[in-house]
């Protein structure tokens, strides 16, 4: 059995329900700072992309104060994203059983899990999520680099601004549907959202969602003893 | 129509038409990134002309455009050609850009000497490039101006430009171009270039009266054996409201590059029309999909049964 998609930080805590430690601190410090220049870039850049948007400049102090920020905001955006790549990566590799796993993909939006090839850590669909957001983060910084003309204007031609400014708002418009699939994905799957809060899951929903994630734990031993009775 | 207050070389009485309070806000035909009731007057169309074959390239209108503007052009250093500054900046709105050109049919050098500046397009690129309310209009005369109380300074309106005009101030963050002396065709007067033009190579007027003019003029380049003598007022942008006569008017070009057939790029077009469409068309069925999917399948929760299996498979190898 594979063991790429276990993180050294999972780990099985003993007790009634069993928790699953899933991201630890710095995990998800990196994910809401991500999460949160995502959003900051999202509202910005939706004001420049239409006119019935741009009262959201407002949020920022100003139409100035949108423009200057946006892309300082996208820097940040970048290298957090960067963290959470060297993080995932590797767990988000594509496998052989993903394709099985596809297939079946159909079952999983009827409800009917139950189906589906055990998935490990991450699930085709969130692999695919992963690697969308990868290149249009990519495409997003150099494109939006090419059009950053404060510090940037003299190293490109204006054509190539102008193809650029286009791919931009295309991959932003592009990322923004991934990111809803992605937040819609957390609030379908009950009991999701904690693991990037208190950093884990219970056992029950490990064994629901990422079945193999889950044995291949018991597998290794990842265990460790309960903190508190609490927990 | 209203009589637009106008002028090529006379001065008249300012105070009568100031108190008429021209080029404001009733005066819109565009407004950038949002949408003006038509204008209850129509002004009657402007347009500056500049007769290249008339050009002595002494840079008098430069000057003017600087005393005027009250802008401070940086010096800079000769690098052996004769424009100056190098470029057109945030404080030089107008600028002589010079080529040598050597004509094949008669073996000529021609000096060919081309006022740079905005060209005031009937389409203008800019401000349908631009994302903020109000920071770019368009007069029912035909003049295009910057609001800099509402520029952002995103430079938008460079892509937007077919002519390369715009640019953005490294001091206040906010673009700058030739304005045809708005301010000064409020109250009547013309643009300060064409004021100072010492061989009236610049003219202003309406831009019926200004064909007019350039059709004696090319008339009278035809005569002089200048085929292909013409008006510059390209159809690709609607239109312009700064004209040229050319003596070669079949190969712009030549002139410093003036763009032959100039048009908004169809990379903005697809950016500011179909982008949008495709953008909101694509964000909605994302979200709809999701309510949609809640709707119907409703959540998906971890059971009892689950969480049971999961402490069943742990305590075994606990």
């Amino acid at each position: 059995m594979a063991t790429t998609s276990i993180e050294k930080e999972d780990t099985i805590r003993l007790g009634k329900p069993v928790v699953v430690g899933r991201y630890n601190l710095g995990a998800r410090i990196n994910h809401w700072i991500t999460a949160g220049s995502l959003i900051l870039l999202a509202l910005s850049g939706l004001a420049f992309f239409h006119p019935s948007l741009f009262f959201l400049t407002g949020l920022f102090g100003g139409g100035q104060e949108a423009r200057a920020f946006h892309p300082w905001i996208g820097v940040l955006l970048f290298f957090s994203f960067a963290g959470l790549f060297i993080r995932f990566w590797r767990a988000n590799l594509p496998e052989k059983s993903d394709k099985e796993w596809l297939a079946h993909a159909n079952d999983l939006i009827a409800g009917n899990e139950e189906k589906l090839p055990e998935a490990g850590r991450y699930n085709p669909i969130q692999k695919f999520n992963f690697w969308c957001m990868s290149l249009l983060i990519i495409a997003l910084i150099v494109t939006g680099l090419v059009i950053w003309d404060q510090y940037f204007y003299d190293w490109t031609t204006i054509p190539q601004k102008r193809v650029a400014v286009l791919l931009h708002s295309l991959a932003a418009v592009a990322l923004i549907c991934i990111w809803i699939v992605h937040v819609y994905a957390v609030i379908w799957a009950r009991g999701t959202l904690r693991a990037m809060t208190r950093g884990s899951v219970t056992g029950g929903w490990a064994w629901r969602h990422h079945r193999r994630w889950l044995k291949e734990l018991v597998e290794h031993h990842k265990f460790k003893k309960p903190a508190t009775p609490a927990e | 129509m209203e009589p637009s207050p106008h002028t090529a070389t006379s001065n008249p009485p300012v105070a009568a038409t100031a108190a008429n309070a021209n080029l404001t806000e009733r005066d819109l035909v565009r407004r950038s990134a949002s949408t003006v009731p038509p204008p209850a007057r129509q002004l009657e169309p402007v347009a500056k002309l500049i007769d290249v074959s008339k050009c002595i390239g002494c840079k008098a209108c430069q000057s003017a455009c600087v005393e005027w503007n009250d802008t401070n052009p940086a010096l800079e250093t000769n690098t052996g050609i004769y424009e100056n500054p190098h470029d057109l900046t945030p404080d030089m709105f107008t600028l002589m850009r010079f080529s040598e050109w050597e004509n094949p049919q008669t073996g000529n050098l021609e000096w060919l000497i081309r006022k740079d500046g905005c060209m005031h397009c009937e389409d203008p690129g800019c401000l349908k490039a631009c994302p903020a309310p109000g920071a770019i209009v368009q007069y029912s005369n035909g003049i295009v101006d910057f609001i800099h109380e509402n520029c952002i300074g995103c430079g938008y309106c460079i892509k937007g430009c077919p002519f390369n005009i715009p640019r953005i101030s490294k001091v206040d963050h906010t673009a700058y171009k030739c304005t045809l002396c708005s301010d000064r065709v409020a109250v009547g007067q013309g643009p300060a270039c064409a004021k100072a033009c010492p061989t009236h190579a610049i003219t202003f007027g309406t831009k019926d009266d200004m064909k007019k003019l350039a059709d004696s003029r090319i008339e009278d380049l035809k005569s002089r054996g200048f085929e292909k003598a013409g008006l510059y007022d390209p159809p690709g942008v609607g239109g312009t409201h700064v004209m040229y006569v050319l003596h070669h008017n079949d190969q712009p070009e030549i002139y410093s590059g003036l763009p032959k057939d100039p048009k908004v790029s169809p990379v903005v077009n697809a950016w500011k029309g179909m982008a949008k469409y495709v953008g909101f068309a694509a964000m909605g069925l994302a979200a709809a999909a999701g309510v949609l999917h809640s709707v119907l399948a409703g959540p998906n929760r971890v059971t009892r049964e689950d969480e049971e299996k999961a402490e069943d498979l742990v305590k075994e190898k606990a």
